[in-house]
């Protein structure tokens, strides 16, 4: 089997605190995976890792077989959307470049480029956006600019932090179908505060605190089973109660 | 208005005021979306230790305070990268040692008694040719900065993370701007001084930013609006027998007043 993202045995410590112990995760990108769990928990710092804007303490991180650093121009990362530089001027179409910048590159953007971004843009159905300063959009809105402008990095896996963190529920949904349908070409990883969204669009979930546990994510097929004997199940027992053996992280590849 | 500019004076004045008004207006936009006025404030006082060591050791105060810059701006790049929690507490530490050593050194200067004043609020109106070459060359090196690196900056400045995985090397350009920033902060002390150089960097982007849609947009129109500003400025001050630096910021304040209740389009 081809794995995209390997990570052996990973620590991780911030100013003496174990943020991360014994990690081990096995990715393929045709996977959708959704890393769920408590608040400091560490998924931020997992994603962060996995990516390479941070390094482990210990163990290793392997992105298409290499350092992630090194791959940077294949993966594209969407952080969460924290409204911090509110004012900044800018329109969608500018923020969308953004994703053709590349270590060599100085001056204009090229034609091309410009290109690509309106594609992309228009693959999220943002194109009537173009001109619009971008934080005159709403939380939905910017967040689809926010993959566009991923998309237009055209790369092979999307980092996602919290992507719907700031939306309603409508414009959350749209975000996730958009995912998913993306997912059919390229790899999607995600951290989600919402257990719903895992159980929805997931292909693969990892709960994250402090240590590590995969879950497969029941098909259709296992959901029917319960509805049918109309049994009351949480949505968190569900990915327990099926096919779920919480074994030691080490063992669990 | 011609009357004015009989004077050799008046018009190196008004070339100062229009190379610092873009110096500001360009420098100043990128201040203003990296949060980094604190940082500007601090290299700007802290220079003044530079103008009071070239003083006592007799060199030309414009070339120490550039160097002296420099080092605080070298010195605040590298806190800012080890993630420092108190970084503005140290910028503080920092502004207020080099305004200090500044004075202790012209203190121990024999014979020189340098007016402390015209460092605060500038000297526009006695701006020498040789002044004006120098703003001229650190207004191109801005120039030729943006120009190349100006994807870069608006990445970076909007998205560091985000820049930093699509391959631009964060740190060194972080540390690129603050030098710049830092030589751009000099060269306008000597005609605007360093009270009104905050003003300048400060109170055209703010406005600017209500009214522009992109990085580009917004530095043009804070070169603008600080060269109305200093223009204003000037005539007020060669009317009433006013000081010009301190002329000047009061315009510029007077107008960051009446643009307050304009909503941002």
């Amino acid at each position: 089997m081809h794995y995209d993202i390997e990570i052996n045995n990973l620590s991780f410590n911030y100013e003496g605190t174990d943020v991360l112990e014994g990690i081990n995760l096995r990715y393929a990108k045709e996977e959708f995976l959704a890393i769920i769990g408590p608040n400091g928990g560490g998924k931020s710092t997992l994603l962060k890792l996995m990516i390479g804007l941070l390094e482990p303490s210990c163990g290793e991180v392997l992105l298409f077989g290499q350092k992630p650093l090194h791959v940077s121009s294949q993966i594209a990362y969407v952080p969460q959307d924290t409204m911090a530089n509110k004012d900044f001027p800018i329109s969608v179409l500018d923020v969308v470049l953004m994703g053709r910048l590349s270590p060599k590159s100085t001056g204009r953007y090229s034609k091309e480029d410009k290109q690509i971004a309106r594609s992309m843009l228009a693959h999220v159905g943002m194109s009537d956006f173009e001109t619009h300063k971008i934080h005159a959009l709403s939380g939905g809105q910017r967040q689809r600019v926010f993959i566009a402008r991923a998309l237009a990095c055209e790369a092979k896996i999307i980092f996602l932090d919290e992507p719907t963190a700031s939306i309603d529920t409508a414009g959350q949904i749209a975000v996730f179908e958009l995912l998913k349908e993306l997912n059919r070409t390229i790899g999607i990883v995600l951290i989600s505060h919402d257990v719903n969204v895992a159980l929805n669009y997931a292909t693969k979930v990892a709960h994250v605190n402090k240590t590590l546990y995969m879950h497969d994510v029941p098909s259709a097929h296992d959901f029917k089973l319960f509805q049918n004997q109309k049994a009351h199940v949480c949505d968190i027992e569900l990915i327990s109660a099926t096919r779920c053996n919480h074994l030691h992280p080490k063992q669990n590849l | 208005m011609s009357d004015i500019l009989h004077f050799e004076f008046m018009q190196y004045a008004l070339y100062a005021s229009l190379i610092v008004s873009f110096i500001c207006g360009i420098i100043g936009t990128l201040i203003v979306i990296n949060r980094m006025v604190f940082i500007a404030g601090g290299i700007a006082h802290g220079s003044y230790g530079g103008i009071g060591l070239a003083l006592f050791l007799g060199i030309s105060p414009l070339l120490g305070a550039s160097l002296f810059a420099l080092g605080l701006g070298g010195i605040m790049a590298y806190l800012t990268h080890r993630n420092n929690t108190r970084l503005d507490s140290l910028i503080g530490v920092l502004w207020a040692f080099g305004m200090a050593f500044g004075i202790i050194m012209t203190d121990l200067t024999p014979g020189y008694n340098v007016d402390l004043m015209s460092y605060l609020f500038g000297a526009i109106l006695s701006v020498s040719l040789e002044d004006l070459y120098g703003m001229g060359s650190i207004l191109a090196l801005v120039l030729v900065f943006v120009l190349v690196f100006y994807r870069q900056l608006i990445a970076m400045s909007f998205d560091a993370k985000f820049a930093k995985l699509r391959g631009v090397n964060t740190e060194l350009l972080y540390t690129l701007l603050i030098l710049i920033v830092a030589l751009g902060v000099v060269m306008s002390i000597r005609a605007v001084g360093l009270i009104l150089v905050i003003a300048l960097l400060t109170i055209p982007p703010y406005i600017a930013e209500k009214f522009t849609a992109s990085i580009a947009g917004m530095m043009t129109l804070s070169s603008f609006l600080a060269l109305v500003f200093c223009g204003i400025g000037l005539l007020l001050s060669y009317h009433f027998n006013l000081s010009a630096g301190a002329s000047i910021i009061l315009v510029a304040t007077s107008a960051f007043l009446l643009q307050l209740p304009f909503k941002k389009r």
